[in-house]
């Protein structure tokens, strides 16, 4: 692995365990019902301050059951995923054309895959 | 800091929404001339928009017991400037709120004020402090995003602070309240999201050397360094 995979699994690594160590240490046991959102939380310390709130206006859609709304925050996250890796993908692909093309211009000594073509200079081919 | 449907009373969710139109429309004429002079800019735009739409879809447990989820606007605020972001945030938060029930049409001048306002330019602000000193671009980048993403959850508390003042401690009894809610869950989330935008970055400079320092990320000429030039942009 070079070292720049290396630092960048790392990164991923410290961001999981950021994640799973909350779990693991069980840090939700002390609550009714552990972790759940921060925005339902915020919810009910509303409610807590002023009892008699009443939200006034509902959303328009709602999804029907937890299952469609997991399946929609997964589209959401599967629409970024999807334009994040076309980006990177393109990117690469472009940049592996452009040295390829760089190769082939400046002779077989650089591009092995070049080589069949003959040895000689690439500008004598036209003569 | 999804602040839900038709929970901010109708004054509050009316000034939040004035509050928050101008950097709205200033966002799209920003975006539109970025396009336009810069049509190889749409392609890197997009993905700044895709990472917010990931990062706010994770919603990641937290040390408190609770689970919330990072922002995702830091990255672009600091590639495109915070305006940029105001209307990609506001994107993100249009999906949530009409498909996703999360946040609401009347709470989403508030939450566009947090997410996509106040925490771009915080992140923003911080990245162009750092960059004055000589530091490694990552650990700007780092600073940006987890400030980016702090800020944001702070201005919801005081967002609800102010809407629902504690009836025996006042606007300040409310925002502790609403604080450790939302602020202590969110500063390992705001590690995370400093970690995955370093991640990003990364990839960025190692794919789109040209685009980074057309965008003044990078110097030319210099791998991570930080000088007046960039910050001059």
């Amino acid at each position: 692995m070079s070292r720049n995979a290396k630092i960048n699994s790392l990164l991923l690594l410290a961001v999981v365990l950021l994640a799973v160590l909350p779990l693991v240490l069980g840090l939700g046991d002390h609550k009714e019902e552990p972790f759940t959102g921060a925005d339902t939380e915020a919810q009910t310390a509303i409610t807590e301050i002023k009892p008699d709130y009443e939200p006034w206006f509902s959303p328009l859609y709602e999804p029907p059951s937890g299952e469609i709304e997991s399946a929609l925050f997964a589209l959401q996250a599967a629409i970024g995923a999807g334009v994040l890796s076309y980006y990177f993908g393109l990117r690469r692909g472009r940049r592996q054309g452009e040295e390829r093309a760089l190769a082939q211009a400046g002779g077989p000594a650089t591009a092995p895959e070049a080589a069949p073509r003959g040895a000689e200079d690439p500008t004598a081919r036209e003569v | 800091m999804h602040i839900a449907e038709g929970f901010l009373p109708p004054a509050h969710a009316v000034a939040w929404g004035v509050a928050s139109a101008p950097f709205v429309v200033h966002g799209v004429r920003s975006l539109t001339r970025e396009v336009r002079e810069h049509p190889e800019s749409t392609l890197l735009l997009g993905a700044s928009g895709a990472f917010t739409f990931v990062l706010s879809a994770l919603k990641l447990p937290s040390v408190t017991g609770s689970c919330s989820h990072p922002t995702g606007t830091g990255l672009g605020a600091l590639l495109f400037r915070p305006p940029i972001m105001a209307v990609l945030g506001t994107i993100t938060l249009l999906f949530q709120a009409l498909l996703l029930a999360h946040g609401g049409l009347t709470t989403l001048g508030a939450n566009v004020f947090s997410m996509a306002v106040v925490g771009p330019w915080a992140g923003y602000g911080v990245y162009r402090l750092l960059r004055r000193f000589d530091l490694p671009l990552m650990v700007t980048v780092f600073a940006a995003a987890f400030v980016a993403d702090l800020s944001t959850y702070c201005v919801t508390s005081v967002q609800l602070a102010l809407a629902f003042p504690d009836p025996g401690s006042g606007f300040l009894g409310a925002l502790g309240k609403f604080g450790s809610i939302f602020a202590v869950t969110q500063i390992p989330l705001a590690v995370s999201e400093g970690l995955l935008t370093v991640l990003v970055m990364r990839l960025l400079v190692q794919s789109s050397k040209g685009e980074l320092t057309r965008l003044g990320v990078l110097v030319a000429g210099r791998e991570t360094g930080a000088n007046a030039e960039a910050v001059a942009r």
